[in-house]
C-alpha cells in the first residue's frame, strides 16, 4: 500500500517537471550554502579552540586567592560572631609558598604535566633602544612538556636553552627590531635594579606580532635571582593529557592547594561566550536560507494540492484514507527534500573545497592562513536534517488542507 | 428482509449555513441484491446527493441507512473508507482516472491500497478487468491517448478492482456519444443481469432508465 503512495507522490512532482526543479534548486543552494556557512564557521571556531588549548596552559595555578583567606581566629571559632579591625597582612615576597611540594601533588594527578614559572618584567637594551619584556622563566627541561614555544623555534633549540644557564628565547619581531642574532647577548634590567647578560640561543615565530616582540624564555632560576625571588614561583602552568577536563582538574586543585586555579575555558570565558553567540547568529542566518527555499517547496505542494483536488476525491472515494492523501503530500515534501540533500550536500561540499583554498591574513598576524574548514560528518548529518525538517515541514500545512478535502464537494462541483 | 442489501430510513441531508439547504430529505428505500436502479430527476432535484449517501460519501444529518443489515451512520471516516473500498465502486460523469497513471495502473490503484492481492495477482486482475472490457490493447495508456469511451470503461474496470456487490453511477454516460454510452449502458446492465451486482445509475436518459428493474424519481429531494 505504501508503494501506491509513494508512487503517487512520485509523479505528481515528475508531472512538474519546471516548477519541482525550481523548489528542488531552492533547497539544494540552501543545503550547499548551510553547510559551507556552518563548516567554515564551526572550522574556525574548532581551529581558535585548538589554538587556544595548544598554545595556553590548560591550567594555571596562580599565587592568589578566589576569596581572601579567614582568620585563624574565625577559622577557629566558626559560630561565634568575631570582628576585627585594622588587619594588615604580612608583607612577604610574592609567590607560591612551598610551589615544590604543590608540584609533587599536581604531578601525582594522572594525566598531568606541570612546571612552575616566574613571570615578571623587564627591559632590553640594545643600541640605543629600549623594550619592555615578559620575562618567562621555566625549567627548562619541562618547557616542552607545558608550552608549544618549540614548536615555534625558527632557528636553535629548547636543548640549547636547558644546555646553557644563560640562554634566552626571544621572538622573530624583537629580533628584528633590536637587530638581533642567534649567539648574540643581550642585557636585561628587572625593575629591582638587577642587570644581566644572555645570549639568544633561540628565536621563535608564532606569526602573532605582540607575541612575538615582548615574550621572552629564559631559565627559571636566572629570573629568580634577577627579580630577587629566589625559590619562588608564581605560577603553575599544566598540561593535560584531555584538555576538556581542564574544569575539573582546576576545581580539584583549588580545592587542595586553596591557590587560584584557572582552567582555559574560564579564562577564555567571555570568547567561548561570544563564539556561542556567533554559532546562534550563523545558524539564524543559515536557517532563514533554507526558510525561504522551503517556502519554494510549500508553493509547489500547495499547487499540487489545489490542482489535484479532484485526484484527491476520487482516491478518496476509491476508499483511501485521509492519513494515505497527507502521506502522498508528506511523501513529495520528503523527495525533494532528500534529493535536496542528496545534491545541496555535494554543492556544499565543493563550496567548502573552494573556501579551504583561499588565504586570508587575519588581524594581529604576520603570516598567511588557510580558511580553516571543519569536514566532519556532523556538519554534513545538521545540514542534511535541517534541509529534510525544512522540506517535509514545508509540505505538512499542505497536506493536512489535502487530507480535509471532502470528496463530496469536489464532485458535487464537477458534476455540475 | 435477509434480500435487501440497502434500506434507507426518512434518510435526509441538509447543508447547514446562513441559508440552509435540503439536499434529500425523508428517503425511505429498500435494495435488494442483485437489482439494477435508475435514479432519475430534474438537475438540482438531488439525485447525486441521495447516491453519495447510499454510497457512504456522505453523512446524513437525518434518518438512517443500513448495509446488509448493519446500521452506518454512526461509522467515521476511516471506516466508511474501509467498506467504500471493499464493497463498493463508483463511476463518475467525468471519468476522474489520475492523469500520470496509466489505463492499468489506475485499475491497479484500489487493488494496491486495499492490498489483499500480490503484485503479480494483482496486475493479472487489472489486465482481466480491462480485457473483459474491452480494453486490452490500451492497458499501457494515458488517459489522454484514450476515448471518453474508453476512458468510462477504464473507470468502470477500476470500480470493479475489488470486486464490489454493488456499482455505484452518477451520469456515466453524460459526456459520451451515442456508440460509447450504449456500450457503457450494456455493461452497466449485464453486470447486474449476468454478475448479479446491484447497480444504482443516476441518469437523465429515459432509454437507459427504462433498461433498469425499477426507476426512482426524485423531484424537490424526495421520491416522487
Amino acid at each position: 500500500m505504501k508503494a501506491v503512495l509513494v508512487d503517487v507522490a512520485r509523479r505528481h512532482l515528475l508531472a512538474r517537471k519546471r516548477q519541482t526543479l525550481v523548489s528542488l534548486s531552492g533547497i539544494v543552494l540552501g543545503t550547499g550554502f548551510f553547510l559551507a556557512i556552518s563548516a567554515m564557521m564551526q572550522g574556525s571556531e574548532t581551529d581558535f579552540i585548538h589554538r587556544l588549548i595548544d598554545n595556553s596552559p590548560h591550567v594555571t595555578v596562580q599565587d592568589e586567592f578566589r576569596n581572601p583567606r579567614k582568620q585563624p581566629i574565625a577559622e577557629l571559632y566558626p559560630a561565634a560572631l568575631v570582628q576585627m579591625h585594622r588587619v594588615k597582612p604580612e608583607t612577604e615576597t610574592r609567590g607560591i609558598r612551598n610551589y615544590k611540594q604543590a608540584l609533587n601533588y599536581i604531578r601525582d594527578i594522572p594525566g598531568v604535566k606541570a612546571s612552575p614559572v616566574l613571570l615578571g618584567q623587564g627591559l632590553v637594551s640594545f643600541a640605543g633602544k629600549d623594550e619592555a619584556l615578559a620575562l618567562n622563566g621555566m625549567v627548562p627541561g619541562d618547557v616542552e612538556d607545558v608550552s608549544t614555544i618549540g614548536s615555534y623555534l625558527t632557528e636553535g633549540s629548547l636543548q640549547d636553552l636547558a644546555g646553557n644557564p644563560d640562554g634566552i628565547l626571544v621572538g622573530s619581531e624583537l629580533a628584528r627590531i633590536l637587530s638581533l642574532e642567534r649567539g648574540e647577548s643581550i642585557t636585561i634590567s628587572a625593575t629591582t635594579g638587577q642587570r644581566r647578560a644572555f645570549k639568544i640561543v633561540g628565536i621563535f615565530h608564532t606569526g602573532r606580532a605582540a607575541f612575538d616582540q615582548g615574550q621572552v624564555f629564559l631559565a627559571l632560576k636566572r629570573v629568580q635571582a634577577l627579580l630577587n625571588r629566589p625559590n619562588r614561583a608564581n605560577e603553575i602552568v599544566i598540561k593535560l593529557a584531555n584538555p576538556y577536563s581542564a574544569q575539573d582538574v582546576a576545581t580539584k586543585i583549588e580545592g587542595r592547594l586553596g591557590y587560584k586555579s584557572v582552567s582555559w575555558q574560564e579564562a577564555s570565558e567571555d570568547i567561548m561566550s561570544t563564539l556561542a553567540l556567533r554559532n546562534v547568529i550563523m545558524y539564524s542566518v543559515v536557517t532563514a536560507v533554507l526558510l525561504v527555499a522551503a517556502f519554494g517547496i510549500y508553493n509547489v505542494i500547495s499547487t499540487v494540492v489545489i490542482e489535484k483536488q479532484r485526484d484527491i476525491a476520487i482516491l478518496k472515494s476509491m476508499g483511501f484514507h485521509a492519513r494515505d492523501i497527507q502521506a502522498i503530500f508528506l511523501t513529495e515534501g520528503l523527495f525533494l527534500g532528500l534529493l535536496g540533500c542528496g545534491l545541496g550536500l555535494p554543492l556544499g561540499a565543493g563550496i567548502m573545497w573552494g573556501l579551504g583554498q583561499l588565504n586570508f591574513k587575519f588581524p594581529g598576524t604576520t603570516q598567511f592562513n588557510r580558511m580553516p574548514i571543519d569536514w566532519g560528518w556532523k556538519q554534513f548529518a545538521i545540514a542534511g536534517a535541517f534541509a529534510l525538517v525544512a522540506a517535509v515541514g514545508a509540505a505538512w500545512l499542505p497536506s493536512r488542507k489535502a487530507a480535509k478535502v471532502k470528496p463530496v464537494d469536489i464532485l458535487r462541483g464537477a458534476g455540475a | 428482509m435477509t434480500d435487501i442489501l440497502l434500506r434507507a430510513e426518512r434518510l435526509g441531508r441538509k447543508l447547514e449555513g446562513e441559508v440552509p439547504v435540503t439536499l434529500v430529505h425523508d428517503i425511505d428505500l429498500d435494495i435488494r441484491h442483485g437489482e439494477f436502479i435508475a435514479i432519475t430527476g430534474p438537475s438540482g432535484s438531488g439525485k447525486s446527493s441521495l447516491l453519495y449517501l447510499l454510497g457512504l460519501l456522505d453523512q446524513p444529518t437525518s434518518g438512517r441507512l443500513w448495509l446488509e443489515g448493519v446500521e452506518t451512520s454512526s461509522f467515521d471516516e476511516n471506516r466508511l473508507a474501509d467498506i467504500r473500498l471493499a464493497r463498493l465502486g463508483f463511476v463518475f460523469q467525468a471519468n476522474f482516472l489520475l492523469p500520470e497513471f496509466s489505463a492499468r495502473e489506475n485499475v491497479l490503484l484500489p487493488i494496491h491500497r486495499r492490498g489483499r492481492l500480490d503484485d503479480d495477482a494483482a496486475r493479472s486482475r487489472a489486465e482481466d478487468l480491462l480485457a473483459n472490457l474491452g480494453l486490452k490493447e490500451q492497458a499501457d495508456k494515458l488517459p489522454h491517448q484514450m476515448s471518453g469511451g474508453q476512458n468510462q470503461r477504464v473507470a468502470i474496470a477500476r470500480a470493479l478492482a475489488n470486486d464490489p456487490s454493488i456499482i455505484l453511477a452518477d451520469e456515466p454516460t453524460g459526456n459520451l456519444d451515442t456508440a460509447s454510452s450504449a456500450v457503457v449502458q450494456n455493461i452497466l446492465r449485464d453486470l447486474a443481469r449476468k454478475q448479479g451486482r446491484t447497480v444504482i445509475v443516476v441518469t437523465h436518459d429515459p432509454s437507459f432508465a427504462s433498461q433498469s428493474d425499477r426507476t426512482i424519481r426524485i423531484v424537490d429531494g424526495a421520491i416522487a
